[in-house]
């Protein structure tokens, strides 16, 4: 019994890695632009499009996963250049459904200049077998889902907490137009936090292709759907609360998958969205979100 | 205008300031000289506010134009304009609640010219200040509102400013803060800073200052030294709407 929680904990711990990744690069863009960027999960996809295509070179794993990440960052970025930025100023709606069409625009090119059909990311054996972890068997693609997760986590806080952009990113999430007052470049404070949505969402992509073994045009759809309902679960505009979502909601997730009778199963997903709006009726803000200051 | 007088340090002509269809401020004209202290005067919702954010281009200037040491910076974006030495204490104060003092200063720092002097600018306001040095690791969100004031205005500090735009520094603050305040804006201008005061209370305004505007409906309605508008009396000051 012990072996088979610790076996759960392991694997909401991994699942809840990715959400946090992807819902805490939402966040980010999130808390300077007030934009939920429908366009994130796509980055996963190109990330592992740029995989297919650097392994087909011959690119070891870690290289072509290294190429993987830091396309998506640049992807970001342009995406933020070409369409974000003129429509900086418009309606959250226009903003909105600005990033509707690039994920569409983006999913097209997909389809007719690659393919349809999935395309297989071979991971090496090293992570698709299993480590001996206390005399239990854990998938080397979970620890390294958790490792990478931790990592990350520390990097951002320090770079939040330490540098200047970092300040000046928190700042930014508060009031805009006085952290511009501070003389920091607008520009730069969100091309940043969309260089740092590109990182975590190519982080998550590889971890994500790496446990299913392909990709497809479709693929970043499914797993930015739970970034953002994550994002709203810990409390829009909170970062540390998008990590908290992402963990929660894959909590809440395992358990179910691992805990319902048979015949219940094919409603589990029906049933974790029916516990995080239970939450978010008690706790409309989100778990560590503030009630919404009226400026 | 004072005459023959070198040109001034903030120059506005004909500024206009619309919000959408709004009109906020119309064809409004006024300058600051180097070191002095000029107090603009208005009741709430005269344009007051908007006249400080269309120079600091936080507001969308549709006329007019706005000079900062002989340099046309209308048009121009707000970070720029900081850069060279310009830079305003916002209504309100926001300062960043959820930074700790000590980041909140670390910003105000970002739009200096020579990033040798932060530790020592850090000095100064901390001196002038003594209470943020107290408090330097707390969140801004915690202090009191005279203390987010002092912040406020040390934040802009940091910088190293030539000129200071001050958004109505006493409000929502105990008598006794006001006071400190107040007192603090000639020995701002003894350092060697240029001040542009909005006030709502004109009393406590024109004591500091050497000269003012009165802005009403978006227009500027009245000029004059800080003597002179002392002396005019209630009767303008009906017409601005004002109290006190």
């Amino acid at each position: 019994m012990t072996d088979l929680l610790l076996q759960q904990l392991v694997n909401a711990l991994s699942l809840g890695g990715i959400y946090a990744l992807l819902a805490l690069g939402l966040a980010a863009v999130f808390s300077v632009l007030g934009l939920i960027n429908f366009a994130h999960g796509d980055l996963m996809t190109i990330t592992g499009y740029t995989m297919v295509f650097a392994l087909a070179g011959d690119l070891p794993f870690a290289a072509a996963a290294g190429l993987g990440i830091a396309t998506a960052a640049l992807a970001a970025v342009l995406m933020e250049r070409i369409a974000f930025r003129p429509v900086r100023n418009a309606s959250t709606a226009t903003m909105l459904l600005t990033s509707l069409a690039v994920s569409a625009i983006l999913q097209v090119l997909f389809q007719n200049l690659i393919s349809a059909r999935p395309k297989a990311v071979p991971a090496p054996a090293a992570l698709t077998g299993a480590v001996d972890v206390l005399g239990m068997d854990v998938g080397a693609i979970q620890l390294l889902a958790i490792g990478a997760t931790a990592l990350l986590l520390v990097l951002m806080t320090l770079f939040l907490r330490r540098s200047l952009l970092g300040v000046a990113m928190r700042a930014a999430a508060a009031d805009f137009p006085v952290t511009r007052l501070m003389g920091i470049d607008a520009n730069r404070v969100v091309a940043v936090a969309f260089a740092i949505s590109g990182v975590l969402a190519g982080v998550a992509g590889v971890l994500w292709i790496a446990q299913r073994g392909s990709v497809d045009p479709l693929m970043g759809f499914l797993p930015v759907l739970k970034a953002f309902i994550a994002v709203v679960l810990g409390g829009l505009g909170s970062l540390s609360g998008a990590v908290v979502g992402g963990f929660a909601l894959a909590f809440i997730e395992v358990a179910l998958r691992a805990f319902l009778p048979e015949g219940v199963l094919p409603f589990r997903d029906a049933i974790a969205l029916s516990i995080v709006i239970a939450i978010l009726v008690v706790r409309p803000q989100g778990l560590l979100g503030r009630r919404v200051a009226v400026r | 205008m004072t005459g023959a007088s070198p040109p001034a340090l903030i120059q506005v002509e004909g500024l206009a300031v619309h919000y959408g269809p709004v009109q906020a401020v119309r064809d409004a004209r006024l300058d600051v000289g180097r070191g002095e202290i000029v107090a603009l005067l208005g009741a709430n919702g005269a344009g007051k506010t908007s006249v400080l954010a269309a120079i600091m281009g936080l507001a969308p200037v549709t006329a007019g134009l706005v000079r900062f040491d002989g340099a046309a910076i209308h048009g121009r974006p707000t970070e720029r304009i900081v850069r060279l030495g310009l830079t305003l204490v916002p209504e309100g104060r926001r300062v960043f609640p959820k930074l700790t003092v000590a980041e909140n200063l670390r910003l105000g720092a970002a739009a200096r010219r020579r990033h040798d002097g932060a530790a020592a600018a850090l000095d100064r306001v901390y001196g002038l200040f003594p209470v943020l040095a107290e408090r330097r690791s707390q969140d801004a969100g915690t202090l009191s509102g005279g203390e987010q004031q002092q912040l406020a205005i040390a934040r802009a500090l940091m910088s190293d400013p030539k000129a200071l735009l001050l958004d109505e520094p006493s409000l929502g603050l105990a008598p006794r803060i006001v006071d400190a305040i107040f007192d603090l804006i000639p020995a701002l201008r003894a350092a060697g800073l240029t001040i542009l005061l909005v006030e709502q209370n004109v009393e406590l305004a024109l004591a500091v200052a050497d000269r003012g505007y009165g802005i009403a409906g978006g227009r500027i309605v009245l000029e004059g030294t800080a003597a002179q508008l002392r002396a005019s009396g209630g009767l303008e000051r009906a017409y601005l709407g004002l109290a006190g």
